[in-house]
């Protein structure tokens, strides 16, 4: 089994619609990861059914038990979060500032505050098209620890994987260069760069191969909406040779993009026939020599 | 009066709002100073091209052993929650990328051997333009959290810009990044693009709103592909459309260039006057 990441530091790239179309290039050879779990869209590609549903558990929460509680203060006094306000003269936990530290709850002198476990989201398994599976995630409203859900996510596409004996898991990662995106990149055997020519594009590219460098990732990168900007092409190409990152495809700034996501569809889906599809196609072919040739 | 801009998904062209519109509001004389929040991947410096009067570099507390008066009791990392410490029988050891900087370690040691010390995590970077301050969070490769710099970056834009207009472009997401960036704002504007993935993540991003207790907006960039259905869900939710800005190719150029769009595209600039007609109303 092999991971193949799909990143691309800016938002906006097509990252989703080039890594949907890939899943569904694959089809059933390959296990899908969805670790974009903040903003999920490969479901609306892909079908998906959401056969199966785990609740994700992450972090506490302090709760004061008021009929404990002799308003001594000192929790609020070691919150270095300001979660803990007076309000008429009792004191209560912010929700939403509260990292579930738990020093308030060390330090009452009346073990007035529990932690209580905090649902942070939910996680999916789900029969998609072409016969594949999917594992992907909904991350709850103004939750936090996207990382670890990442990192589940990921696992249990790679136990499905295993067990299934699937060659390949295909994973959209997540934007950035921080928590979640660091947790998507862990174990893959290949990263693929979706960016654009634009001043965003190369400048978040950068960022994320300095990233990759650090945990010695081999990488490919796709130049989406190349034509946008043929000089930032060459300086992001440019860039690419410096860096020994090969680029394995220019795609034109097309608007099919749009239009087949519109459809509910990955691009080699909704036009199978046309020059982008054959292009994606391409890729993903080669994506695998590459992947087949290294282990 | 503080603004977010914010979207659940990304490249749906909050960089591009809160840059004009900083800009525009600037060219009508207005206070105005724009903080870019998407510290991981900051942006907003390529389009108004200002100048770095200085830097600040930007720390997070975290303990640091000091062996000396260590009885080894293991209590440091019993108390850590976030499994920053770990006891061997001779040694302490800390990683200060999981660290929260809660303080319980360092205040609850016995002997005070883990004194808090700052760690570096990133830059807060002040530029000047011509007509306004721009000031960006630079979170450091490498740095996991970023919402300690996010944090420091509003505190430093509210201290030294009071009675400004405050516009942040926040992190693209629904997590702890964009809620950093979003809870202390007085109006958060929601950048989508009308199709399934903008209205999918959209909807993440009301809801987390709504957690916050924020009043939103929407601005529907690229306006004329895909579908009408995050208009459709703006009507039903109640969520005012601020504005809509066309789809057009060659506001797609201007930004790959890395141009303010305003001064060159006619359509584009009555959309950023249709926002800030829609903020002058808020006041």
């Amino acid at each position: 089994m092999r991971e193949i990441v799909i990143i691309s530091g800016k938002g906006g790239t097509g990252k989703t619609s080039i890594s949907a179309s890939f899943a569904y290039l694959e089809g059933s050879n390959a296990v899908v990861a969805d670790c974009d779990v903040d903003a999920a869209n490969m479901h609306l590609l892909l079908d998906a059914d959401f056969s199966s549903q785990e609740d994700f558990y992450s972090g506490e929460l302090a709760v004061i038990d008021e009929s404990k509680c002799n308003n001594c203060g000192k929790c609020k006094e070691v919150c270095r979060f300001d979660a803990i306000e007076q309000k008429d003269e009792r004191y209560v936990v912010d929700k939403i500032s509260c990292e579930g530290c738990w020093y308030c709850s060390r330090v009452c002198p009346n073990d007035a505050i529990t932690m209580v476990k905090q649902k942070a989201g939910d996680m999916f398994t789900s029969n998609i098209k072409n016969d594949s599976t999917m594992v992907h995630a909904k991350l709850g409203f103004a939750a936090e620890n996207s990382g670890k859900l990442v990192a589940k996510v990921k696992q249990e596409a790679k136990i499905l994987a295993l067990k299934n004996d699937k060659e390949f898991v295909i994973t959209d990662g997540s934007p950035g260069i921080g928590c979640p995106v660091i947790s998507s990149l862990s174990g893959a055997n290949l990263v693929v760069l979706v960016t654009e020519a634009t001043v965003s594009g190369l400048h978040d590219l950068k960022r994320v191969v300095k990233l990759l460098k650090t945990f010695s990732l081999q990488a490919v990168c796709i130049i989406n909406k190349y034509d946008l900007n043929v000089n930032m092409t060459k300086d992001i190409e440019e860039f690419l040779i410096e860096e020994n990152i090969k680029v394995i495809a220019k795609l034109p700034y097309d608007e099919t993009f749009t239009q087949a996501l519109t459809d509910a569809k990955p691009i080699v889906e909704y036009n199978a026939k046309s020059h982008l599809s054959t292009m994606i196609e391409k890729s993903w072919k080669e994506i695998k020599e590459i992947i087949r040739s290294h282990y | 009066m503080k603004i977010a801009i914010a979207s659940g998904k990304g490249g749906t062209g909050k960089t591009t709002v809160s840059t004009n519109l900083s800009a525009y509001l600037a060219s009508l004389g207005k206070s105005v100073v724009l903080a870019d929040l998407d510290v991981e991947e900051p942006n907003s410096g390529l389009f108004v091209h200002g100048e770095n009067k200085f830097t600040i570099v930007a720390n997070k507390m975290v303990p640091r052993w000091e062996s000396k008066n260590c009885t080894y009791c293991g209590d440091c990392a019993d108390v850590c929650n976030f499994n920053a410490i770990v006891a061997l029988s001779d040694e302490i050891i800390i990683h200060p990328e999981l660290c929260h900087s809660c303080y319980a370690c360092s205040e609850l040691c016995p002997t005070n051997s883990l004194p808090m010390k700052p760690e570096r995590i990133g830059e807060i970077k002040v530029y000047e333009t011509k007509n306004f301050d721009f000031i960006e969070g630079r979170l450091d490769l490498g740095q996991e959290m970023a919402v300690p710099l996010i944090a420091q970056t509003i505190d430093y834009t509210d201290k030294n810009y009071p009675n400004h207009i405050k516009l942040l472009d926040a992190p693209p997401g629904t997590s702890c990044p964009v809620i950093e960036a979003s809870k202390e704002s007085d109006f958060v504007i929601l950048i989508t693009e009308p199709t399934p993935f903008g209205l999918n993540d959209l909807t993440l991003a009301v809801e987390t709103m709504k957690v916050l207790e924020k009043k939103i907006g929407v601005i529907i960039n690229r306006h004329g592909i895909g579908n009408n259905s995050v208009e459709e869900y703006c009507a039903k939710e109640q969520i005012p459309i601020i504005a809509k800005i066309k789809n057009d190719k060659t506001v797609a150029r201007c930004y790959a260039k890395g141009e303010l769009i305003y001064p060159k595209i006619e359509h584009f600039k009555e959309s950023i006057e249709e926002i800030v007609r829609f903020l002058e109303g808020l006041q």
